[in-house]
């Protein structure tokens, strides 16, 4: 390539860029521009179309409206007790308390939920929630929420959208936030975007695994470019296995299956007719749970006397139940288990309730859940972890870089509870649009590199340059391959570090590999820019799942089983060290706040009723 | 496991043209399959829309076989196993390369609808409505925005009225933001006048290709256009209008004039 003229690249200017328009990154876009900022959203995918408007099952939010006991402090003990409490103690207490406001807000914005009798939204029950608390529509809650804050945001003066735009990193003036550069995938020309603030909002990085729910736009490209421009991240070894996915057919293999079927009252047994949730009830949660099949149908029926059944236990312990049957030869035919509802709701129930599982067993497995039992089986789903903020701006130790939703981290700690991610999205995405703009107030004139832009530009072109290499997507597959070897739902020593050697070997590959084609609309391309983002990311879980000698939440070592009580006060911190090297940092948490720790280990009785 | 032929079209705005490519094909497998299996083999730089595979996002439109349909919830073997997969892009769009086309003129409708503007809330901070006046509203609002709907319609097709009617795809939005008890604004005469209702001659081709099983025209359009009518030619309710002022309609406000028309 000869010489580039930064000048003739196409460039917008905005005050704050936000990267992803998914729920955190349309709602943090709507929070600048309310405050008086210029906004340019850039986006993967059209508009519309991010991983949030997948999400089944509701968002959570401690209104009350099903269960008049429930408040914010029960939501706040029930997050903290989920994630085992590695969670970070204010972003647990803001997002209690101001989601239910944030779910009135949607409403306010057009969002139509599901009615409770007296016509106020209605809340369903979920893994490791105490009361009914998930505002949902049906099981398309993400298309209510994505369709009702793109509609907002469309509508919101200040908020421009470039979409089908891919970020590829951050630039920087002095070490702060000045700018980024993309490309827009239909042409393949550069883009540059200048600003004085970027919020991250870039979803997860599941396509590092074969079976997972997470589309081709999940490969950790914030976590990425936040790494390299000198950001922290956290707590990456967790990595959420959701315990039911589809297993067959093949080509379907971790699709999502809602945990609203057993919120519904759907039930897991084995190829014994068994319901094995009943053997694996934590002793943590054993004086919450039915521990007879006649209590948990009295739960069905309605009675508040009555605990709850083992199948909503939170999303680690079912799927590593599951995961035991299935060892244990207990599973069924294609290697999962059973999911039945069909024997638990009249027909026209759960086609109301559960439209999309309907047609998508229907449609793609050929099996009618209102008359047979699904088989399901642990899918690779959500990263806890991710990029580390300050928890009420949500900036990063990069000046005027911010983060929110699922590339961020400190939430949901060990494990997160179904519900609580559309909920962060809105409380986080929202104090990240107001971080950024009591930001900006106080930043001058910034300039972007021209060094930088165009070392950005050569290495992206890199492989369409090439004369030959490696195919691309055969590098992904091998990556695939490594992570469900060796760093997958459960975990040693000897297989990390195998995986570790395996990863950086693909990080050599990935230097070499040739895009077919053009630059235009090119899928080949695309993977070999994403790739190196996800094996960074890659990395991290396996570095982070080696540091930690323990089990908890969604991160199991076979070689260490069992939560470590000196591992209960650490979360670990990733790097990149000056040498450019990456670097990990275990830390000591602080103890919580009097007041929080108080209620996450106060007793619900103390803790029911009392509002405040 | 079997071979099938997948015939994609490729090519750009200047023109293409179908290539043939044999792929392996596994029981239960989707169209989506397909075109990724011939990504990762003969054609890697295949030029297609996906993303969630499960008939969620309304990404992967495309034609099938002559039919406008969603290529991740399209099996396989529901075809004859010596027949090719025929694949190509959306015919009412502009093409951009291969499978993708520019679908920009859909998100221009959107933004030219007056959006959602409710009534003050309750003084406790919770609308009410019930499930039974937001059964209809939310069969609407289960759109997942593939604009297949807006591919099949005759009207854009092939008589290219873009700047005249916004298609199916937004005539539920209409209808779906009319019936919305909360709703204040008043958008029938723009529905008319702005919107082009009266292109609609109630085919019903929208409705067939519809993924989210919307009754699109029996459920929004025909409403709508009977509310057209009510208002502007029936002679009673015009009377009435005459005699009590334009706001016949309780609750509503006449919207804002709409932006100016995108060509
Ligand atoms: C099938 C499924 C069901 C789920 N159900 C629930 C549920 O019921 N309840 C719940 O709380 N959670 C649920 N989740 C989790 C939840 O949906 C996600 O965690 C959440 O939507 C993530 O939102 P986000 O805003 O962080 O990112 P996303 O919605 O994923 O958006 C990411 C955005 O970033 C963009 N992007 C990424 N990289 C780049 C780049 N390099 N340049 C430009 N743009 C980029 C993408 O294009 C996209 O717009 C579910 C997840 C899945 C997969
Ligand atoms: S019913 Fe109306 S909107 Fe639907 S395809 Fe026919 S003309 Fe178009
Ligand atoms: S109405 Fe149906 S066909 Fe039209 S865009 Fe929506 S989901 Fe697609
Ligand atoms: S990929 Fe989402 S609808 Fe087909």
């Amino acid at each position: 390539m000869g010489a580039i003229d930064v000048s003739e690249i196409q460039t917008f200017v905005h005050d704050v860029v936000v990267i992803g328009a998914g729920g955190a990154g349309l709602r943090a876009a709507v929070a600048a521009a309310e405050e008086g900022l210029d906004v340019g959203v850039v986006c993967k995918s059209l508009l519309g179309k991010a991983h949030t408007v997948m999400a089944e099952g509701g968002a959570a939010a401690a209104l009350g409206n099903a269960d008049p006991r429930d408040n914010w402090k029960i939501h706040f003990r029930d997050t903290m007790r989920g994630g085992k409490f590695l969670n970070q103690w204010r972003m647990a207490e803001l997002h209690a308390q101001q989601a239910p406001d944030r779910i009135r807000e949607l409403e306010a914005w057009g969002a139509v939920f599901d009615r409770t009798a007296d016509g106020r939204i209605n809340q369903r029950n979920f893994g490791g929630h105490r009361y009914p608390r998930l505002a949902h529509v049906g099981d398309r809650t993400g298309l209510e929420m994505i369709r009702t804050l793109q509609d907002k945001a469309v509508h919101t003066a200040g908020v421009a959208v470039h979409m089908e735009c891919t970020a590829l990193r951050l630039l920087l003036d002095k070490g702060r936030v000045a700018g980024i550069l993309a490309y827009w995938r239909d042409s393949g020309r550069f883009v540059l975007f200048k600003c004085k603030a970027v919020i991250m909002a870039t979803g997860g990085f599941g396509r590092a695994w074969r079976v997972t729910s997470n589309s081709w736009e999940y490969t950790g490209d914030g976590q990425a470019m936040a790494y390299e421009a000198g950001a922290e991240l956290m707590d990456v070894e967790f990595t959420q296995f959701h315990p039911t996915g589809m297993v067959w057919p093949p080509s379907v293999a971790g699709v999502l299956v809602t945990e609203g079927v057993r919120g519904e009252g759907g039930i897991l047994t084995n190829n014994r007719g068994e319901r094995f949730m009943f053997n694996y009830i934590p002793e943590k949660f054993a004086k919450e749970t039915a521990d007879t099949v006649e209590e948990g149908e009295r739960w069905l029926d309605g009675d508040k006397t009555a605990r709850r059944p083992p199948e909503l236990l939170t999303r680690d312990v079912v799927a590593r139940a599951i995961a035991a049957e299935v060892a244990a030869g207990r599973g069924s035919p294609h290697g999962g288990a059973f999911l039945d509802i069909a024997s638990r709701r009249p027909a026209e129930v759960i086609k109301k309730k559960l439209p999309s599982m309907y047609h998508q067993f229907k449609e793609l497995a050929e099996v009618d859940i209102t008359k047979e039992a699904m088989e399901v089986g642990p899918t690779l789903h959500y990263a806890m972890g991710g990029i580390r903020v300050d928890h009420d701006t949500q900036m990063t130790r990069v000046p005027g870089l911010f983060a929110a939703g699922e590339c961020g981290a400190g939430l949901h700690g060990a494990n997160r509870l179904g519900g609580n991610s559309l909920s962060d999205l809105l409380v986080f995405g929202r104090l990240a649009g107001l971080g950024a703009a009591s930001y900006i107030a106080t930043v001058g004139d910034l300039e972007v590199s021209s060094d930088d832009v165009v070392a950005g530009i050569r290495k992206a072109t890199a492989p369409l340059n090439r004369e030959s290499g490696p195919n691309p997507y055969v590098v992904h597959d091998g990556l695939r391959d490594v992570m469900g070897r060796h760093v997958n739902i459960w975990r040693t020593r000897e297989g990390l570090e195998k995986g570790l050697v395996e990863i950086a070997r693909l990080q050599g590959v990935v230097g070499t590999v040739k895009a077919h084609g053009t630059s235009q609309f090119n899928p080949a391309w695309s993977e070999a820019l994403d790739l190196p983002n996800l094996l960074l990311c890659a990395e991290m879980v396996a570095r982070g799942a080696l540091l930690r000698e323990e089990s908890r939440g969604a991160h199991s070592r076979e070689d260490f089983q069992g939560e470590r009580d000196e591992w209960g006060s650490r979360n670990i911190v990733i790097r990149k060290g000056a040498d450019g090297a990456m670097e990990t940092e275990v830390l000591e948490r602080t103890a919580g706040p009097d007041g929080l720790a108080g209620i996450a280990n106060a007793s619900l009785e103390d803790l029911e009723g009392n509002r405040g | 496991m079997a071979e099938r032929v997948l015939r994609a079209w490729r090519g750009d705005r200047s023109g293409g043209r179908f290539e043939d490519y044999t792929v392996e094909a596994d029981p239960g497998m989707v169209v989506l399959d397909l075109v990724h299996r011939a990504q990762a083999g003969p054609a890697p730089d295949l030029a297609c829309r996906w993303n969630c595979k499960a008939g969620k996002c309304g990404s992967c439109s495309m034609e099938i076989n002559g039919r406008p349909r969603l290529a991740c919830m399209t099996r396989v073997g529901d075809f004859a196993p010596d027949e090719p997969i025929v694949v190509q892009p959306l015919k009412a769009f502009p093409i951009i390369r291969d499978l993708v086309t520019d679908v920009r003129w859909n998100y221009q409708q959107n933004k030219r609808i007056a959006p959602f503007t409710p009534g003050p809330a309750p003084a406790d901070g919770n609308y009410r409505m019930s499930q039974t006046d937001v059964d209809r509203v939310q069969e609407f609002r289960k759109c997942i925005e593939c604009f297949l709907c807006q591919d099949t319609c005759h009207v854009i097709r092939d008589h290219d009225k873009k700047a005249d009617f916004v298609g199916p795809r937004f005539m539920i939005r209409l209808a779906s933001l009319d019936m919305h008890p909360l709703d204040t604004v008043d958008r029938i005469p723009a529905v008319r006048d702005s919107y082009g209702s009266g292109y609609c001659n109630i085919t019903r081709c929208c409705t067939e290709v519809c993924p989210e099983h919307i009754g699109i025209t029996d459920n929004a359009i025909i409403p709508l256009k009977e509310r057209v009518v009510s208002r502007f030619y029936d002679p009673i309710a015009m009377a009435i209008r005459a005699f009590f002022g334009t706001k016949s309609e309780p609750g509503k406000r006449p919207m804002a004039a709409p932006q100016t028309k995108v060509p």
